[in-house]
């Protein structure tokens, strides 16, 4: 569980500024970005997701490298599933792809 | 080298692999202690205690909030789920941490309103949506997870959920470090330091580690060759008489942490006197309560539990195990009592268990090599 799951900010709607839509492998959500309020981010930026919450901004080549590590732990189905799972703000849409 | 071909960049991981053979002194004894479970995790799974040579023994840690829990907490929390209109929620690791009576997935399937949730924000969802019920999010987790929750709590008062509760059962690393440290059977040379958990804390809250202590402490990442990189880090260290915190892990690691988690941290929860953690007994100031002035949503505040000390099953030495005095292995009910389909201790539940991880990637192979 302190795996961090890494997804890519593809909006933060001005509206709800606690919040950013992620995408994680096609799989868009909602996460609470209130922990990273202190850095400048935008979409397009990745960053590591943890129950819900974006936990740090990372490098696109940080996030290949933490993806390929949860595939090789076996961690990536069980990733995926919570990502899915992620419940708290209403979908903002479903599986792309 | 069994495994290295599949890693990426295993030439790289060769010459890591060579030179700690040569900074490693071979007339001595190396007792390397990784204090995360993640790391534990992969350790198992990268087989990287066949990639060291024989003299460098790595110690599992702490560091994983279900096994260190002790159970007399989880029945506490339970005794909130068994009362009228409660809904008990809690992440996927807690579902099967053994109670006295079963763990929360056992309670469920005798119709106990249980639920679990992949985070502390559904679980206040769900009390927005059931606003007749009580919903208590059985929080856990080192630094990682509490800024999580401590935001949920806050979005809880701001939004004023009244039917929400918190049972924190979160816990802090540096205590525990210090409790191993000053602990008369245990001799360690250094510390492979957190992944995320230092992404809160930073890398300075371990320095008195080096600085009182005398012992190296490397903060790493989780793949294979971060985790060599850093035992290498702490070999050259050892060499050269030097004991200081590095970080391995920068590009995701700011030495001084999250200054925002470490904000929510501080205004919702406060450090308990003490807490009791399995295998390590009672350590102070070592986990975090919910403050006075939010006893609204916390759950200890809110019911009276029973607070009974637990003792675990006689035969499950699951402490032992914790302090690394022994081996998963060699616990006398491991692969036989306990299992991962059927945990008696919790060391057995999590994929960051030592137990778990022993005897996923090392007793389950060893038997299908036996039969092949």
């Amino acid at each position: 569980m302190c795996l961090a799951i890494p997804g890519r900010l593809v909006d933060l709607p001005p509206e709800r500024p606690q919040f950013a839509i992620v995408e994680v492998a096609g799989v868009r959500r909602r996460v609470n970005i209130d922990l990273l309020k202190d850095e400048p981010l935008q979409s397009g930026d990745w960053v590591l997701i943890h129950v819900g919450f974006a936990m740090s901004r990372i490098s696109e080549e940080g996030a290949a490298e933490q993806e390929r590590l949860l595939a090789m732990l076996g961690e990536d189905a069980a990733a995926m599933e919570e990502v899915e799972g992620y419940d708290f703000a209403a979908r903002p849409e479903g599986r792309i792809s | 080298m069994k495994y290295v071909d599949e890693f990426r960049d295993p030439q790289r991981i060769r010459q890591v692999a060579d030179e700690i053979r040569r900074v490693a002194d071979p007339g001595r004894l190396y007792r390397i202690m990784e204090v995360c479970g993640g790391h534990t995790h992969a350790i198992y799974r990268f087989g990287l205690a066949d990639i060291l040579p024989a003299n460098i023994e790595l110690i599992h840690g702490p560091g994983c909030p279900v096994c260190v829990l002790p159970m007399g907490r989880t029945d506490d929390g339970l005794s909130v789920a068994e009362r009228e209109g409660a809904i008990f929620t809690a992440f996927g690791d807690v579902m099967r941490v053994p109670g006295t009576h079963g763990s929360p997935l056992e309670h469920k399937a005798r119709g106990t309103e249980i639920r679990m949730v992949y985070s502390p924000l559904d679980a206040l969802k769900l009390a927005r949506t059931h606003p007749d019920r009580h919903v208590m999010f059985f929080a856990i987790g080192f630094e990682t997870t509490a800024p999580s929750t401590a935001l949920t709590l806050l979005q809880a008062k701001a939004e004023g959920i009244a039917n929400f509760s918190v049972f924190s059962n979160h816990v802090t690393i540096i205590p525990a470090i210090r409790a191993i440290l000053e602990s008369p059977d245990m001799r360690l040379d250094g510390f492979v330091g957190p992944g995320h958990v230092s992404t809160v804390i930073g890398c300075r809250p371990y320095e008195f580690i080096a600085r009182r202590y005398g012992k190296p402490v490397v903060v790493s990442g989780f793949e294979p060759l971060d985790l060599l990189q850093s035992i290498l880090m702490i070999l050259r260290q050892l060499r050269d008489g030097r004991a200081a915190v590095e970080n391995q892990y920068a590009r995701v690691v700011p030495w001084d942490g999250n200054a925002a988690a470490l904000k929510v941290l501080a205004e919702v929860f406060e450090l308990r006197p003490y807490f009791e953690w399995r295998g390590l007994g009672f350590i102070s100031q070592s986990a975090l309560r919910i403050k006075d002035a939010y006893a609204a949503w916390d759950t200890e505040s809110r019911f009276s539990l029973p607070g009974l000390r637990v003792t675990d099953p006689k035969a499950a030495q699951c402490g032992e195990v914790l302090k690394g005095v022994l081996k998963p292995h060699q616990c006398k009910l491991f692969g036989k009592e306990c299992t991962p389909e059927r945990p008696v201790g919790a060391l057995m539940v999590s994929s960051e268990g030592a137990c778990a991880a022993y005897h996923h990637y090392v007793h389950r192979k060893g038997a299908e090599a036996a039969i092949a």
